[in-house]
């Protein structure tokens, strides 16, 4: 085996581990600290890829800033000395058999189909990615400046607390 | 040789986990972490194809717009469920039920 296929079975075991320790856990607080483990290793997967820009945006903003905001949930929701944080679970058999399903559904698909093949030489893709958002992508990268703003706005309009009520 | 269909078969498997998370589990924030799941594997099938098939950014740019409806939509619906939890004192997607007629 090459060096490259151990680090991708690492990074992809890992991946795929801590995602079912996050959907399987009956502990809240598990789930979450498993959800930084699988964060890593998409990361990983991205670093193999060659994409070392979107690595580093996956760190910081997935583990930097949705995975606290996530802690956040779990803490506010519940009482911090209720040391019971166990979530309930339905629906698991039907559950199972659609997800179960679509992985097999996905999966002969991705290893049945020709895929084309013009594999781009691992390089640098930091310059390359700003040139498109400022030059082809120039229109969706405004929009989205306008959808943060207005999801955070909007979050901040939700949480407040009503004087009247 | 590690190709493309290895890492869709692992964005499938995440795909998967996080329909499962979604379907099965009542707490609010642990739907939330599974959205997430399956918005990471719709990324990792991006910048796969970026690598191996389209031979160009583009996969990039879009994962990259993709990490930031994930941020925005975290953030709503973090404040929808802290709002629900302070009306009905209860995580649970099962009893937000008011609306129903």
């Amino acid at each position: 085996m090459s060096g490259e296929a151990v680090v991708f079975w690492l990074f992809a075991s890992l991946t795929v581990a801590s995602a079912a320790v996050v959907v399987l856990s009956r502990t809240l607080i598990y789930s979450a600290f498993a959800l930084l483990a699988t964060f890593f290793g998409v990361a990983g997967l991205y670093v193999l890829l060659g994409a070392d820009f979107l690595a580093a945006t996956q760190l910081l903003i997935y583990v930097g800033g949705i995975l606290v905001l996530l802690l956040f949930g779990v803490m506010l929701t519940h009482k911090i000395y209720d040391l019971d944080l166990r979530t309930e679970t339905t629906q698991i058999a039907s559950g199972l058999i659609v997800a179960g399903g679509l992985f097999v559904i996905l999966a002969a698909l991705a290893l049945k189909t020709e895929w084309p093949g013009v594999a781009r030489v691992p390089a640098p893709t930091t310059a390359g990615i700003g040139r498109l958002f400022l030059g082809d992508y120039l229109l969706p990268f405004e929009a989205a400046s306008v959808l943060l703003l207005v999801a955070l706005m909007g979050a901040a309009m939700i949480v407040r607390r009503r004087r009247d009520a | 040789m590690i190709g493309l269909q290895h890492y869709l078969v692992v964005a499938a498997a995440l795909f998967a986990l996080g329909v499962l998370g979604l379907l099965t589990r009542r707490n609010a924030v642990h739907v939330l972490m599974s959205i997430e799941l399956i918005l990471n594997s719709a990324n990792v099938n991006l910048v796969a194809f970026s690598r191996y098939a389209a031979g160009n950014l583009g996969g990039q740019v879009f994962a990259v717009f993709v990490i930031v409806v994930a941020a925005s939509e975290v953030a709503v619906a973090l404040a929808i469920v802290l709002t629900l939890y302070r009306l009905r004192r209860t995580p649970n997607l099962d009893d937000a039920d008011i609306l129903k007629g």
